[in-house]
């Protein structure tokens, strides 16, 4: 097996050339390796790689770790890291590591849908900017090509105000969500709803969103209502860690909790 | 490939063919059986290791990644032929059943009272979140670190 250290995107970008798989934080990867489900021969380690650490007020670098963004990041996205596994995982895990896994399950990704961030993708011929909705294509699957890298994620120059994350799992710490999600609500009204773990990607509720949205100062009624049309909205499956209903029942109850914090 | 790395403020060179971790570096070829192997997936934290100044499990590590990094495992956390102030208050308080997460708990607290010398016990629960007691021995862990006369440097 041999690792190359870049000290440059470029260098890294090279690396990935040839086949070789990109290593960052490792608590994926590793997993892999360990029970002998893959046995990389060439490894691009990207942890210690500076340009990828850096962080420019709404472009974060896809090397920032969960520890600094559970510190640093915009409301929802601190409060998601700070549910991302434990000390030792949020140390070495990373947004861009998060993003290139793509599980249905991520902690960052309802905050990226909720605010319709991009993500950066670089290779030899240059960079380009792709639309979370275009990112996630299926179940731990993107529009990533094998000789792109994931460089940064692109956040909007302006949040909204209100926002909340929440994460429905079986214990505080160490769980991988059985929903997850982020609402957003802006001065206007205009509010998002981004959700994790009910669909084969991250994804919004429109139906839900356009109707609260022009509900200046929703009523009981109205969140009511935001509930029943989330729960329609998503597409939650079977599988050993919940079930299908339970999984559609508390997407609506997330949602609309997370609403009601944003209201308050 | 060779990989070099400091361990415990001692550099070592070892020669890594497959791509294992960096927990079965240190136990199998550096001899530091401390860090405990034991789910490989990142949820026990009984394998924690200090690399780079970072709280991280070793088994999450691939060992060819450390290459040049610095590692602080569990039988470095304190100075020669001394306990670490962590591991005093725990053997103090018999907060130690069996004692296989132990070690990890205290590389985990460590890191913790580097940075906060007086944590809450709420603070304590959630920096030892990614260690499991399978003794579920978690109460005198917790006495045993709260309020603590605890100093700690590394």
């Amino acid at each position: 097996m041999e690792i190359v250290h870049p000290r440059s995107i470029e260098e890294a970008i090279a690396g990935l050339s040839d086949g070789a798989v990109p290593l960052a934080g490792g608590t994926d990867l590793m997993v892999e390796v360990n029970f002998g489900h893959v046995r990389p021969e060439n490894v691009v380690g990207l942890r210690r790689l500076e340009p990828l650490r850096e962080w420019d007020g709404s472009r974060i670098g896809a090397g920032v770790t969960w520890r600094r963004i559970e510190k640093e990041g915009p409301t929802a996205l601190a409060e998601a890291a700070r549910t991302v596994g434990s000390p030792q995982i949020r140390n070495a895990g990373t947004i861009g590591g998060n993003l290139g896994t793509a599980s249905p399950a991520g902690d960052g990704h309802p905050f990226l849908a909720a605010v319709d961030a991009s993500i950066e993708l670089t290779s030899a011929g240059g960079s380009r900017l792709v639309a979370w909705d275009e990112f996630f294509v299926g179940v731990k699957k993107t529009a990533r090509a094998p000789d792109e890298l994931i460089t940064a994620v692109e956040l909007p120059d302006e949040l909204p105000e209100r926002q909340a994350f929440g994460k429905i799992g079986i214990r505080n710490a160490m769980v991988i969500a059985t929903v997850c999600a982020v609402v957003t609500r802006s001065e206007d009204g205009r509010t998002t709803v981004g959700l994790g773990s009910v669909a084969p990607t991250p994804i919004r509720a429109p139906r839900a969103e356009t109707m609260i949205s022009s509900a200046a100062k929703p009523t009981d009624a109205d969140l009511a209502e935001f509930q029943r049309l989330v729960s329609e909205e998503v597409r939650p499956i079977t599988d050993h860690r919940s079930t299908e209903e339970y999984r559609r029942h508390g997407a609506g109850v997330l949602a609309r909790r997370l609403l009601e914090r944003c209201l308050r | 490939m060779i990989v070099e790395l400091t361990v415990n403020g001692e550099p070592v060179t070892a020669r890594v063919n497959h791509p294992g971790s960096l927990l079965d570096l240190l136990r199998d070829d550096l001899g530091l059986p401390g860090s405990k192997s034991a789910c490989e997936q990142g949820e026990c934290g009984s394998c924690s290791v200090i690399l780079d100044g970072a709280l991280v499990c070793s088994c999450l590590v691939l060992a060819a990644d450390a290459h040049g990094s610095a590692v602080t495992t569990v039988e470095g956390i304190s100075e020669p032929g001394a306990l670490h102030p962590v591991q005093e208050a725990m053997h103090r308080a018999g907060a130690v059943q069996c004692g296989f997460c132990t070690p990890g708990i205290v590389v985990a607290a460590a890191d913790l009272f580097a940075v906060n010398p007086h944590p809450t016990a709420t603070e304590i629960k959630e920096a030892l979140a990614g260690n499991i007691c399978r003794c579920t021995g978690y109460g005198a862990i917790v006495r045993a670190l709260e309020g603590a006369e605890i100093v700690a440097d590394r």
